[in-house]
């Protein structure tokens, strides 16, 4: 059984810090749903908020259709996997699983049988007598899982809980998590400021800012049709180009630019739109930019080679404009088709107008 | 520079005058509770023996006294643990404004004497029991009560610092995923939090207890008319001890070593379980082998065997032979305390030569005579019979009456002595010789005129 979650106008306050503002946001039955954003952002808080450890200030907090106000954690439907996963130390591998049947008093038996049935899924059978000290990183991760399960939430909230592993680790366990949650069928709120975490796992994605949500989307329109300069430059890697727009037409706006008259396609989203002599931000992802072979492109630069680094299946390209000096990243795909560039080697370099997007000046994402 | 094997050994000397000082008087104190002397000391040394057990477990006021210091103990441990349990869970629950207050109003009765604490349990409870109208058999002038309730005012103190030590390390995500599984608020408390704390536990009720054992400045006040260890102790020391003090100081030692052996297996048998653990974390071992039982440990086997074993030598040598050896050492004391009145009579009578010539004697009753030289003889020898003084009556016995005897004893050679004592007309001759003598015997020359003569001995 899974629940819908929603948050309603949703206000959290610790004195004067303003944790959240003003969020509503509507996490449909059965979906991995991530909440992205930098440390700082009130993406823990709002999850605390959601498994009753605080109450919002304002707002109100409903799962399953039914408002959760004044009712304490151990009675929601929800089940929280913390950062440091918190395995009580002191009990066995499958006393830590099935925690949440003992205190309703269910008999040993019945726990007994329901741990091999969970230490299955987990693939963990036959290591239910070890301490939880016994395990390793990943293993202690599963149980984790499987604890959280055991107490048959309509919704599980995960908080960073792959932060603590290496990465090879990482990887692994984020395809077993999203094949846990498609075998149980509940809905799955993850916290996470790992962007390539949020992009894989999730059905849908809400970025966010120091307590504002900027944008709630699937993976790829977060990452192709960002809303806010924000979400633009928190989300993978952009160029950034700073200007004010001179002409629209057709859904493409031209924006001048120290490098010229750059074009570039508008947001779809009616408030992300941008109008004449609007400041915006005109931003270009690295592999998007192409080195030009005397094809011509909607935007052109002449550039200067300044560094280049080798990442195995990717080069970095990392060049100064001619025009402003400005500092450009542009990655291909090692394919053997291009040979590297040398320091100081002039190129020229451009992007369509379809790849590049100019959204409202607003805040940038930490650098 | 100073070489580097003079500072070796400087540092080697200084390590060991270091445990002199630290077990010196315990390692005294020790072998005073095997000897036979009525008053606890090392040396002379008597005969080995283990009465003084037998005299300690005799000992009614000082077995009272023990049980009444368990009793309150334990009744400190049952008050004062579940305080500063309380009281350090709050510290945590209080907001950070607070926090510093709350800790230096909890901390405080550690701070204030104990003294004080004493007196004011005492007249706090007086004025208690008088409000309610309560006589003076009732609680409220119970010795015991006032002394637990008094001594956990500071030793719940103590507890609370520990529980605080461990709370501090504790995470707090533990008790809300508890929680967060459907756990109340006790339930968490009683499987969550409170198996975390038991080692602090078990340290708060070792401490609280060990406190309360030891502690008498609180206790002086709190006790009225009844006593515990620590005050039959002072009353002792007071009113004259024997060795049976040592014999309960070795038992307490004994028990401490019990039990801090029996902890250090405890605690090795724990690592060993973590180390097999993290082996099987790490892929090393397949399966940790379960650990026999703690009976069973080697190392405890070991530790019993060496106990029962040590104790059996130790009683039947203390136990064996004692008497006979007491009459020995009897006798032996007897015969030297023999020989220095033998002595002492002969210098008394070559003394009384002396004085014959202007005063002869008036006493006719030989045995008379013989007692109040005997009287006298022992008031002058009291510094050498002195009990420190006793046994090393020897040539290195820095003593001077003893060696100023020993040169007596040369010059009242028998053949001097009969000549002067016995021919009585002719004193001129021989009363010559010995005021000569005497000059020499004077006390300014003794000394430097012995020297040789002990030497040539």
């Amino acid at each position: 059984m899974s629940a819908d979650v929603r948050l309603e106008t949703v206000w959290i306050r610790f004195g004067d810090f303003v944790a959240a503002r003003d969020v509503s946001l509507h996490i449909q039955d059965g979906e991995f749903f991530t909440i992205l954003g930098p440390s700082g952002c009130g993406k823990t808080t709002l999850l605390r908020a959601v498994s009753g450890f605080l109450t919002p200030s304002e707002g109100r907090v409903l799962i399953g259709g039914e408002d959760m106000a004044g009712i304490g954690p151990n009675r929601r439907p929800t089940a929280l996997i913390f950062q440091n996963l918190a395995l009580f130390p002191l009990m066995t591998i499958w006393e830590n699983i099935t925690f949440s049947l003992e205190v309703k008093g269910v008999g040993i038996k019945e726990r007994r049988k329901r741990a091999a049935e969970l230490l299955e899924l987990i693939a963990l059978k036959g290591h239910g007598d070890k301490m939880v000290s016994e395990l390793s990183g990943g293993q202690k991760q599963r149980v984790a899982i499987a604890r959280a399960l055991c107490a048959q939430p309509q919704v599980l909230l995960l908080d960073e809980p792959l932060s603590a592993l290496d990465l090879k680790l990482r990887q692994h366990m984020r395809t077993e998590l999203r094949a846990i949650q498609q075998q149980v069928g509940i809905t799955f709120i993850y916290i996470t400021h790992d962007q390539g975490e949020a992009l894989t796992m999730s059905d849908n994605v809400a970025v966010m800012r120091e307590g504002i949500v900027e944008q709630v989307s699937d993976g790829t329109t977060i990452y192709d049709e960002p809303d806010t300069s924000f979400v633009a430059s928190f989300v993978g890697e952009n160029n950034r180009f700073v200007g004010k727009v001179a002409r629209i037409s057709a859904g493409i706006a031209e924006v001048n630019t120290e490098d010229g008259v750059l074009r570039a396609r508008c947001s779809t989203n009616p408030q992300s739109a941008v109008s004449k002599g609007d400041d915006v931000f005109v931003f270009v992802r690295p592999e998007s930019v192409r080195f030009l072979d005397g094809a011509p492109t909607d935007n052109q630069f002449k550039a200067k080679v300044y560094h280049e680094e080798f990442e195995g299946n990717l080069w970095q390209v990392f060049l100064d404009l001619a025009s402003s000096q400005k500092r450009v990243k542009m990655s291909y795909v090692n394919d053997g088709s291009i040979t590297p560039h040398s320091a100081d080697t002039e190129v020229a370099i451009g992007f369509s107008e379809r790849a590049a997007i100019a959204l409202p000046r607003g805040p940038l994402a930490a650098e | 520079m100073i070489p580097d094997r003079v500072q070796k050994l400087l540092i080697i000397g200084f390590v060991a005058l270091f445990f002199v000082y630290l077990f010196g008087p315990l390692l005294v104190m020790g072998l005073s509770a095997f000897n036979t002397s009525n008053f606890p000391r090392m040396s002379p040394w008597d005969c080995f023996t283990v009465e003084w057990f037998d005299v300690l477990m005799n000992d009614a006021r000082l077995i009272t006294g023990v049980r009444n210091s368990v009793i309150i103990g334990l009744g400190v441990v049952v008050l004062a643990v579940p305080i500063g349990l309380a009281g350090a869970l709050m510290l945590m629950q209080v907001g950070p404004r607070v926090r510093p207050w709350y800790y230096t109003i909890t901390i405080a009765p550690i701070l204030v004497p104990g003294v004080v604490l004493g007196i004011s349990t005492l007249l706090f409870w007086d004025r208690i029991g008088l409000m309610l109208g309560a006589t003076e058999d009732s609680i409220f002038y119970d010795g015991m009560f006032l002394t637990i309730i008094g001594q956990a005012t500071f030793i719940s103190a103590y507890a609370m610092l520990i529980f605080i030590a461990r709370l501090q390390r504790f995470d707090v995500a533990l008790e809300e995923a508890a929680l967060d599984l459907g756990a109340t608020h006790v339930q968490a408390f009683r499987k969550i939090l409170l198996p975390y704390l038991r080692p602090a536990i078990g340290s708060a009720a070792v401490l609280a207890f060990l406190a309360s054992f030891e502690n008498y400045n609180t206790t002086i006040f709190t006790i009225i008319s009844s006593s515990t260890l620590t005050t039959v102790l002072a009353s002792k020391v007071r009113y004259g001890i024997d060795p049976s003090i040592s014999a309960l100081a070795v038992s307490i030692v004994f028990l401490t070593l019990v039990g801090a052996v029996i902890y250090e297996i405890v605690k090795r048998r724990e690592a060993r379980k973590v180390k097999a653990q993290m082996a099987v974390a790490r892929g090393e071992a397949t399966e940790t082998r379960k650990q026999r039982s703690f009976f069973s440990e080697p190392a405890f086997i070991m530790f019993v065997l060496i106990v029962i074993a040590g104790m059996g030598t130790i009683y039947f040598a203390g136990t064996i032979g004692v008497e006979e050896c007491k009459t020995v050492v009897k006798a032996e004391r007897q015969a030297e305390i023999q020989k220095r009145i033998a002595e002492r009579q002969q210098q008394q009578a070559s003394e009384r030569a002396v004085d014959v010539q202007s005063d002869p004697p008036k006493d006719e009753d030989q045995t008379d005579r013989a007692d109040k030289v005997t009287a006298k003889g022992t008031e002058g020898y009291q510094g050498v019979f002195a009990p420190a003084n006793l046994q090393g009556d020897s040539e290195s016995e820095p003593d001077e009456p003893a060696v100023g005897t020993e040169g007596y004893q040369n010059v009242f050679a028998p053949a001097n002595l009969t000549g002067d004592a016995t021919e009585n007309s002719a004193a001129d001759e021989p009363a010559i010789g010995t005021e000569g003598y005497q000059n020499v015997f004077s006390p300014e020359n003794l000394t430097e005129q012995v020297q040789p003569d002990a030497s040539g001995n």
